[in-house]
């Protein structure tokens, strides 16, 4: 898997995410420069990594969505590219318009940093291909502004379409407000462009990926990017 | 030229800051007061005497940055 990590004045998860997808694909991935204009040939995979890109100005992820760079990110989802957006990535790439909504403030007004449970909803994509529907994963959280928004038209699309990908829910796998922890609509956590090539998601499967921490869970996601990548290959 | 570009949340959109700080004037007793919505007010100044190409290009800043129109409204005020 040829992969390329964007990093933007401001993020700090793009070492934790490059470690994830060297440890698991067995090569390291080409870090990029928000204000380079291309990206590496033959990218199989960007990752949009979190952070608080330009301090979070204006709004979370608004800036670096016009960054040079996002125009070659743009370009390899057109063409059907893989795109993973993790937490402030998630951010930029619903500012950016290649995922719709906005993640708005926590209901709580607080930011919230432990791990969460997430239900898998499919696992007929390149992301989830190595779980099963209705795996619940625990990963960790940590977001200010992780409260999923969107009309009620683009909400009634994504969940017609199948493209909420992940929700937040106790560990059994029960949607319950008290695991909601940043208010989401419909406890939202990831959700996939129209054509399911493009992922965002607030929480932080990256940082679940080696024993040492307590938990692997977060794994699956990569091993299936890498499945997905050979089978498409 | 200088204008003004104010930006709001769309009404219904949940403005949790905006409740906070509703709730923090409502503790210092400020009379009266029965709900805040938050927002932002950009001051920009643009070269050139054209009112219309100026109103055009903020509308244009707003579309493109200024404003997530999503969730946020927007209003030019060009102020000469």
């Amino acid at each position: 898997m040829k992969s390329a990590v964007i990093v933007f004045p401001g993020s700090n998860r793009e070492g934790d995410v490059a470690r994830a997808l060297t440890v698991i694909s067995g090569r390291a991935p080409a870090m990029i420069w928000h204000a380079d204009s291309a990206l590496p040939a033959g990218t199989d995979l960007v990752v949009l990594p979190g952070g608080f890109s330009y301090g979070d100005y204006l709004r979370c992820g608004a800036i670096a969505a016009r960054a040079p760079i996002m125009g070659a990110v743009r370009a390899h989802a057109g063409r059907g590219g893989l795109v993973l957006g993790i937490c402030n990535g998630f951010q930029i790439l619903c500012e950016a318009g290649l995922l719709p909504g906005v993640l708005m403030r926590n209901a709580a007004l607080k930011f919230i940093c432990h791990d969460v449970f997430l239900r898998v909803e499919r696992s007929d994509t390149p992301f989830t291909r190595r779980y099963n529907a209705g795996d619940v994963i625990r990963v960790p959280a940590a977001n200010g502004e992780g409260n999923y928004i969107a009309d009620a038209e683009t909400l009634a699309r994504l969940e017609g379409e199948g493209r909420v990908l992940f929700r937040y829910t106790s560990p059994e796998g029960k949607l319950d407000p008290a695991y909601n922890f940043n208010g989401a609509t419909n406890a939202i956590a990831g959700i996939l462009s129209e054509k399911l090539n493009v992922l965002g998601l607030m929480p932080h499967p990256e940082n679940h990926v080696d024993p040492l921490v307590g938990a692997t869970d977060g794994r699956g996601l990569f091993e299936s990017i890498e499945t997905a990548l050979e089978e498409a290959a | 030229m200088k204008a003004r570009v104010t930006v709001t949340l769309k009404s219904g959109v949940l403005d949790p800051q905006g409740k906070a700080i509703e709730g923090a004037l409502k503790s210092l007793g400020i009379a009266g007061v029965e709900s805040v919505r938050q927002g932002k007010v950009f001051d920009v100044e643009l070269a050139g005497n054209d009112r219309n190409k100026a109103e055009t290009a903020l509308k244009a800043a707003c579309e493109r940055l200024l404003a997530n129109t999503v969730i946020e409204n927007y209003r030019v005020e060009v102020l000469g």
